[in-house]
C-alpha cells in the first residue's frame, strides 16, 4: 500500500480579520480616551498613594502655579450661570454669544475686566499667548476669586441642588504660603473641606 | 508575500515576448497588526491611569469658638513642622519640653510608625488613645511637602484626624527651625 502523502500546508495565515478587530478596538479606545486638557499653567502635580478618583461634576478646580490662580468650574450650564451672576455683581453685561463661548472655556485666569476681550478670542492658543492671563485677583480689596467661588456655589446649588466641591490643583514646587492664602479665602466662605488633586504614585509606595 | 519584484520587465534580453508577472494580491499584515495592538495597549493603559486622584483634606473651622474643645494629651501628640529644603522637624509632647528631631521625608515614615507603636504600647492598644499628629507647615515648605506628609499619614494608617495648623507656630519652634537652617 502506498504511503499517504501528507499535504504541505502554507504557514501564512490570513490576518485580515485580526487586523479588522485590532483597528476597531483602536478606534474605540482613541475615541473614548479623554484627551488631557491642556493647562494654561504648567503644573506638575505631586504624587500620593490615595486612590479616590476626582468626580467630574459639581466641582470647581483651582489651579495654582507660579503664584497665579486659575479657575474652572465643571459643567457648561454652571459656567454660564456663574458668568451671569458675576456680570450682575460687577455690572458687566454679557451677550448670549459670549455666554455660549464662556460655557466651553476651560481653566482661565483673567481679571473680570478683561474677560470680555478674553472670551472673544478665537481659540485657546491665542488666549494662552495673549498675556491676559495674569491670574485671578485675590487681594483683599479686589477678591474676584472669592466672588467666582461664591457665585459658582450658588449656581451649582440652583441648577443641581447639591453642594459644590472645591479641588485644588497645585504645582508641586509651589510655596506653602501661596496655597495657604487660597485656602484662607476658601475658609472665609466656610469651605473647610477640599480635595487636593494628585497623581498616583508609582513604584514602591 | 509582499516583496518587491525587481526582476520583471526587461530582465531577459532577446526574447521577444515580455511576460508581465502577476503580482499576488495578498499583503503581509503582520507589521500593521503589530502596530495596531501596540497602540491599543497604549490607549488602554493611559485611559485608566491618567485619572487624577483626590486627597480630601479638612481644616478646622476658624470662626467657631468652641469652648469645649478636647484637650490633647501631650504624651500622644506628635508635632511635625515642615521646613524648607525638604526637611521636617518633629517632636513628641509639648513644645519646648522635648528636643525636636530633624529628618528628611524618607525617614519620617519610620519615626511616625515608631511613635505610633510607642503610644499604642503605652495605652495597652486602646483604640481611643492612638497617636495624634499635628502638622505645622511653615512658610518654607512647598506644596509637595504638605501633600507628601499627608500621604505618609495615610500610608502609616494614622486613624485620628490630623490637625493641620498653620497659624499657631510658636516662637520656640521658629527659633529652633531657624537655628537649624530649615526656616
Amino acid at each position: 500500500m502506498p504511503r499517504a502523502k501528507v499535504k504541505r500546508k502554507s504557514t501564512s495565515i490570513d490576518m485580515t480579520a485580526m487586523c479588522d478587530v485590532a483597528f476597531l478596538l483602536l478606534t474605540f479606545f482613541i475615541l473614548t480616551a479623554t484627551a488631557r486638557q491642556p493647562d494654561p499653567l504648567d503644573i506638575k502635580l505631586p504624587a500620593s498613594s490615595y486612590k479616590i478618583p476626582v468626580p467630574d461634576v459639581d466641582i470647581a478646580k483651582l489651579s495654582i502655579g507660579r503664584g497665579k490662580v486659575f479657575y474652572e468650574v465643571a459643567g457648561k450650564d454652571v459656567k454660564m450661570l456663574t458668568l451671569d451672576k458675576m456680570g450682575e455683581q460687577y455690572k458687566i453685561s454679557f451677550t448670549p454669544q459670549e455666554r455660549e463661548r464662556f460655557g466651553v472655556i476651560q481653566s482661565f485666569g483673567v481679571p473680570i475686566q478683561n474677560l470680555k476681550q478674553f472670551i472673544m478670542m478665537n481659540d485657546q492658543a491665542t488666549r494662552d499667548k495673549s498675556g491676559l492671563q495674569t491670574g485671578i485677583p485675590t487681594d483683599s480689596l479686589n477678591n474676584q476669586l472669592a466672588d467666582w467661588i461664591l457665585n459658582s456655589r450658588k449656581a451649582v446649588a440652583e441648577l443641581h441642588s447639591t453642594a459644590m466641591r472645591v479641588s485644588i490643583k497645585g504645582d508641586a514646587k509651589e510655596e506653602y504660603p501661596v496655597i495657604k492664602k487660597i485656602v484662607d479665602i476658601l475658609q472665609k466662605q466656610k469651605i473647610n473641606k477640599f480635595s487636593l488633586i494628585t497623581t498616583a504614585a508609582g513604584g514602591a509606595k | 508575500m509582499a516583496e518587491l519584484d525587481t526582476s520583471s520587465g526587461g530582465g531577459k534580453k532577446g526574447s521577444g515576448k515580455v511576460r508581465s508577472k502577476k503580482a499576488s494580491t495578498k499583503v503581509d499584515l503582520t507589521a500593521m497588526v503589530d502596530l495596531a495592538f501596540l497602540l491599543i495597549t497604549f490607549f488602554m493603559l493611559t485611559t485608566s491611569l491618567s485619572k487624577p486622584i483626590a486627597m480630601d483634606i479638612a481644616k478646622p473651622d476658624k470662626d467657631v469658638k468652641d469652648e469645649n474643645r478636647l484637650e490633647l494629651r501631650a504624651s500622644q501628640t506628635m508635632t511635625i513642622l515642615l521646613g524648607k529644603n525638604n526637611k521636617v522637624a518633629w517632636y513628641m509632647g509639648e513644645a519646648g519640653k522635648s528636643q525636636p528631631n530633624i529628618e528628611g521625608y524618607g525617614d519620617i515614615r519610620k519615626s511616625i510608625l515608631a511613635n505610633k507603636k510607642k503610644v499604642a504600647d503605652m495605652n495597652n492598644n486602646d483604640p481611643k488613645k492612638t497617636l495624634v499628629v499635628v502638622i505645622k507647615p511653615t512658610s518654607g515648605a512647598s506644596y509637595e511637602n504638605f501633600v507628601n506628609i499627608m500621604d505618609e499619614l495615610n500610608i502609616t494608617k494614622i486613624t485620628a484626624a490630623p490637625a493641620i495648623d498653620d497659624e499657631n507656630i510658636t516662637d520656640a519652634e521658629k527659633d529652633f527651625m531657624k537655628k537649624n537652617g530649615i526656616l
